[in-house]
């Protein structure tokens, strides 16, 4: 139990990332696999805030950096769920393995 | 030496990472967008705790009051209440847990590794206005045009919305 630092926020972060690459390897729901999307996003900015906090506090660039991901992240999720209300009119699951037409 | 601002990161970590397993782990979708809603509070929780306070006001509008929103009412449109979701091969959930642990592993071996510079804590973190002039700047250091075509990002993805959730209806004739 030290004082944080960076070291901890990256950790933090990297526990963040790969939580949600497990999820995105084993849920099979498109709305979940999202939501673990959301999760390597929020890692993403976390790192970037650190590293501008820590070492280069007089610089915005990643804070910068973070309000366009978050944009960004808003964007995707946005037509992400377009599509997934899209797909569960014409298919009624959203389910990955039930989306297979463009596969044969 | 523990004092609060080191207790309250702890437990700040503690809740973010603690309820981001449970999002990927729980068999309700539902109870997985409320623990990704207690994993964005508590990443904009960490925010305020690096005085980072616009940051940490942008997470909570953007993520926790739009995306987790539109996530609750699209598992609202699109499933049956009371229903789990089907448990996963337990083949495919041990490759994928030792897949993210060796990523993990391996990220973390090279962070600890890496010596990062000394860390400098004296500067204040930016104010709204220093951030507000930044982003609206044109010359060394602004981001006006990113901002701009962010814009036109949000626009563009907001008709692709309405395009694609767009119903046609069968023809009258």
């Amino acid at each position: 139990m030290t004082q944080p630092g960076l070291y901890h926020i990256l950790l933090i972060s990297a526990v963040l990332f790969f939580t949600g690459v497990y999820g995105f390897l084993t849920r099979r729901n498109l709305i979940t696999m999202l939501m673990s999307i959301e999760l390597i996003l929020n890692s993403v900015n976390l790192n970037f805030i650190a590293f501008n906090k820590y070492l280069w506090p007089e610089a915005m660039d990643g804070l910068f950096f973070v309000l366009f991901i978050i944009a960004i992240a808003a964007a995707e999720a946005a037509v992400a769920i377009a599509i997934i209300i899209n797909l569960y009119r014409s298919h009624h699951s959203i389910d990955v393995e039930q989306a297979e037409d463009l596969k044969y | 030496m523990m004092n609060g601002s080191t207790i309250l990161f702890y437990l700040l970590a503690a809740f973010t990472m603690a309820s981001a397993l449970l999002s990927v782990s729980t068999r309700q979708i539902f109870r997985a967008a409320i623990y990704l809603l207690f994993t964005l509070i508590g990443i904009a929780g960490i925010y305020f705790w690096l005085s980072y306070e616009f940051i940490a006001a942008v997470q909570i509008v953007v993520y926790v009051g739009g995306i987790v929103v539109l996530i609750i009412f699209s598992i609202f449109l699109t499933q049956q209440t009371g229903e789990k979701l089907p448990s996963q091969r337990l083949d495919r959930k041990i490759f994928a847990a030792l897949a993210a642990f060796c990523g993990f592993a391996l990220t973390m071996l090279q962070v600890y590794k890496h010596a990062f510079g000394p860390s400098r804590q004296e500067v204040p973190s930016p104010d709204v206005r220093r951030i507000g002039q930044a982003m609206m700047g044109v010359g060394q250091g602004g981001y006006a045009l990113p901002f701009e075509i962010i814009s036109m990002l949000l626009l563009a993805a907001m008709i692709g919305c309405i395009v694609i959730a767009l119903r046609i209806k069968p023809s009258k004739s």
